[in-house]
């Protein structure tokens, strides 16, 4: 039947004259049927106020295009970072309080020391840092971001950067996958597979991570907080969204030029085009919304985040109290590590804190505080002006939070994003290269900064 | 439902097939998923289409004694091929041979949305034009002369919302009617040009000479004439063995 086919095919070739002079003609009459059809049962009253168009002319502008994208996400920013300040407080002096308690209760029941460390110091204390420090901003931003998918706004983000990724030789789409990434890397990477060319969905898969997920978006806002402490400039909150929003469009700029040396060498070739449709703006069932968002987006994230905390803070408290030759796993280790920590103006316990993040990067400041508490300085840590007290004292400066931020930003994805680009690509070479690509750039970044900074005399 | 092409359908990952088969395309952000959901509920299975990176979403409905097996395409603007998408509509439709075809489509920019179902009526009589997001077209002061479109296509035209679950009922009495034979459509094709048609009438026999005489031998035509190298890939995955059953077949 195939020796039959081929021959009809060609038959059928050499009866259309010209190359896609068919496909052109069958498709015009399909276009020509549809609008005639539509004008004679379609009856538009009058062309009502059309608030779509008018919004998109502003929205979509080349003028007003990108300040209003950055207005918004400034103001997601502000909105997250000034409400989650004081019930970040309050859950944190809650959680401490409990840990009191509980302390109270392994006493009285004569449970030895070590259990008490395992359970109390390090299984709960790195569990309420986790919530306290997670739980705020996530509630706050999770709502915020589905309520701006809702709306219709994401494809506008996407229409706008269009050109930057044009440019980048990458896919227009990919900076929907990049919308994604900021609620969870590992759903901007599976969001990759919109994208048809596998050149371009790799290029999207390998550079999701330079948007900060919401796992590291508590970091960098807790950093910022420390960094203009440390700076003397307290209490701004306005400069610490614009310190993030800063961070959120290196990330971008980062992802446009790590497209495009990518699609210069490992992944050649042309972008392709596609047709992106802008769908009307509709009203968003906000109760439904954040109902949604709460149950389906946070609560879901803060278990995962959980249950990997639980045993990486009995790991942590193990490791800091364990002691070989008379300093501990976690000293030692940390000393390995310090000479490229110090090199890139943080320190070993930092670099060992986002190792063993790798499960999920809501733990890495729990592991650091882990890290410096069990080194002697014992103190009741109520939300993040304690927080900065600590860090301070563990010989932190404003290069130091930087870094952490910048770091943050830029290492390798965690392990289930690193397992979902695996599912993704069929491949542990590519893999591979994503954690590579962002924690060499990460920390190339980090030692330009701390050295400059040094160099200049200003740390 | 002697002569169901179970063949094809498994190359879908679609394991037994003793209910009849009915697919929803439709284009991207028209609540095709909305639809898909009010009708199914529950009874909902997802995986991916077999070798392909898409996800399938099929599940199943009971109506007037009738179980139903949905099967939701991929949200696609044509059935052209141009994407891993389009394809594997296309090729649903085509050579899955589902009992009927709901094409949703959205009742704010139903011109565009007409540009599929065009394409899909040349591939199987079999379809349900379901309109919807009416609730939004109302709100924007649109009117759609239903009964004129149905007489127009000369398939069944059903206005619903899924969001408020309008029209359903219809719906489903519709599609019911479709796959027990009780309502046979007889869409209207499109002409082309007299090049076109001169072509196609020269090819034509040798084509129903090797997939029968049914209606789509004419769509076969035309996409060997566009030079559609897809479709022949295709007819050697999916129809190996037999030539595709005659829909008379298919439904009696």
């Amino acid at each position: 039947m195939s020796v039959d086919l081929g021959r009809i095919l060609q038959r059928a070739q050499d009866l259309s004259c010209g190359e896609d002079a068919v496909r052109d003609k069958v498709v015009a009459r399909i276009y020509q049927e549809a609008e005639s059809l539509a004008s004679e049962v379609v009856m538009a009253e009058k062309p009502a106020r059309d608030w779509d168009t008018l919004i998109d002319d502003v929205l979509t502008s080349k003028r007003f295009g990108y300040p209003s994208m950055l207005a918004l996400l400034a103001f997601v920013l502000w909105l997250t970072i000034s409400g989650a300040n004081l019930p970040s407080q309050l859950l944190a002096r809650l959680l401490f309080a409990g840990e009191e308690g509980l302390s109270r209760l392994f006493l009285s029941f004569g449970a030895p020391d070590w259990l008490h460390g395992l359970l109390v110091l390090g299984v709960y204390r790195c569990l309420a840092w986790v919530v306290s420090v997670m739980l705020p901003p996530m509630a706050i931003f999770f709502p915020l971001f589905t309520l701006l998918e809702d709306l219709g706004y994401l494809p506008r983000v996407a229409f706008n950067l269009d050109g930057f990724f044009q440019k980048a030789g990458a896919h227009g789409k990919q900076a929907l996958t990049m919308s994604m990434g900021f609620g969870c890397n590992a759903a901007g990477v599976i969001a990759c597979r919109i994208i048809e060319s596998p050149r371009e969905r790799l290029i999207a898969i390998l550079t999701n991570n330079f948007v900060p997920c919401n796992g590291r978006f508590p970091t960098l806002i807790a950093m910022s907080n420390i960094f203009l402490g440390a700076m003397a400039l307290n209490g701004s909150s306005f400069l610490a969204v614009l310190l993030v929003a800063g961070l959120v469009v290196g990330g971008i700029a980062i992802t446009l030029v790590v497209s495009r040396l990518l699609s210069a060498t490992l992944l050649k070739g042309i972008p392709s085009h596609f047709a992106l449709e802008l769908p009307p703006y509709r009203p968003p069932q906000v109760l439904q919304v954040i109902l949604r968002s709460v149950f389906d987006r946070t609560l879901f994230v803060l278990w995962r985040a959980v249950k990997v905390a639980a045993p990486a803070g009995a790991v942590a408290w193990g490791l800091a109290n364990i002691h070989v030759d008379g300093l501990s796993l976690l000293g030692h280790t940390a000393q390995v590590l310090e000479p490229l920590g110090a090199a890139m103006g943080l320190d070993g316990v930092i670099l060992l804190a986002f190792i063993l993040g790798l499960p999920a990067n809501e733990i890495v400041i729990p592991i650091i505080l882990m890290g410096y508490l069990s080194a002697g300085a014992m103190l009741e840590l109520e939300g993040l002006p304690a927080l900065r007290e600590l860090l301070l004292a563990n010989g932190w400066t404003w290069v130091t939070a930087l870094n952490m931020m910048l770091f943050s930003l830029l290492h390798f994805p965690c392990g289930t994003t690193l397992l979902t680009i695996r599912k993704e690509t069929q491949s542990w070479k590519w893999t591979l290269l994503a954690a590579l690509i962002p924690t060499l750039i990460g920390t190339a970044v980090c030692i330009l900064v701390a050295q400059g900074a040094r160099l200049v005399g200003l740390a | 439902m002697k002569g169901q092409p179970v063949q094809p359908l498994l190359r879908f990952g679609i394991e037994k097939a003793d209910s009849p088969v009915v697919a929803l395309a439709g284009n991207p952000n028209t609540g095709k998923t909305t639809i898909f959901n009010a009708l199914t509920g529950l009874n909902q299975h997802t995986g991916n289409w077999p070798g392909k990176t898409v996800v399938q979403a099929r599940g199943k409905y009971c109506y007037g004694g009738q179980e139903v097996v949905l099967v939701d395409l991929p949200g696609t603007y044509s059935l052209l091929a141009n994407s891993v998408e389009e394809q594997i509509a296309r090729d649903f439709i085509y050579f899955g041979r589902p009992a009927a075809t709901i094409v949703v489509a959205d009742a704010t920019c139903l011109e565009r949305n007409l540009n599929l179902l065009l394409q899909v009526v040349e591939i199987t009589p079999f379809v349900i034009l379901c309109i919807n997001l009416i609730d939004e077209a109302r709100r924007k002061l649109i009117k759609i002369d239903f009964a004129r479109l149905q007489e127009r296509l000369g398939i069944p035209v059903v206005p619903v919302s899924g969001r408020t679950g309008e029209g359903l009922e219809l719906l489903k009495k519709t599609v019911l009617e479709m796959v027990t034979g009780q309502l046979r459509p007889s869409p209207k094709q499109i002409i082309y040009d007299g090049e076109v048609e001169g072509a196609l009438h020269q090819i034509l026999p040798e084509i129903k000479g090797i997939v029968g005489d049914d209606a789509t031998s004419r769509w076969l035509a035309l996409r060997l004439l566009e030079g559609d190298e897809t479709v022949v890939q295709g007819i050697q995955h999916y129809l190996t063995t037999d030539p595709p059953p005659r829909l008379e077949e298919v439904l009696a």
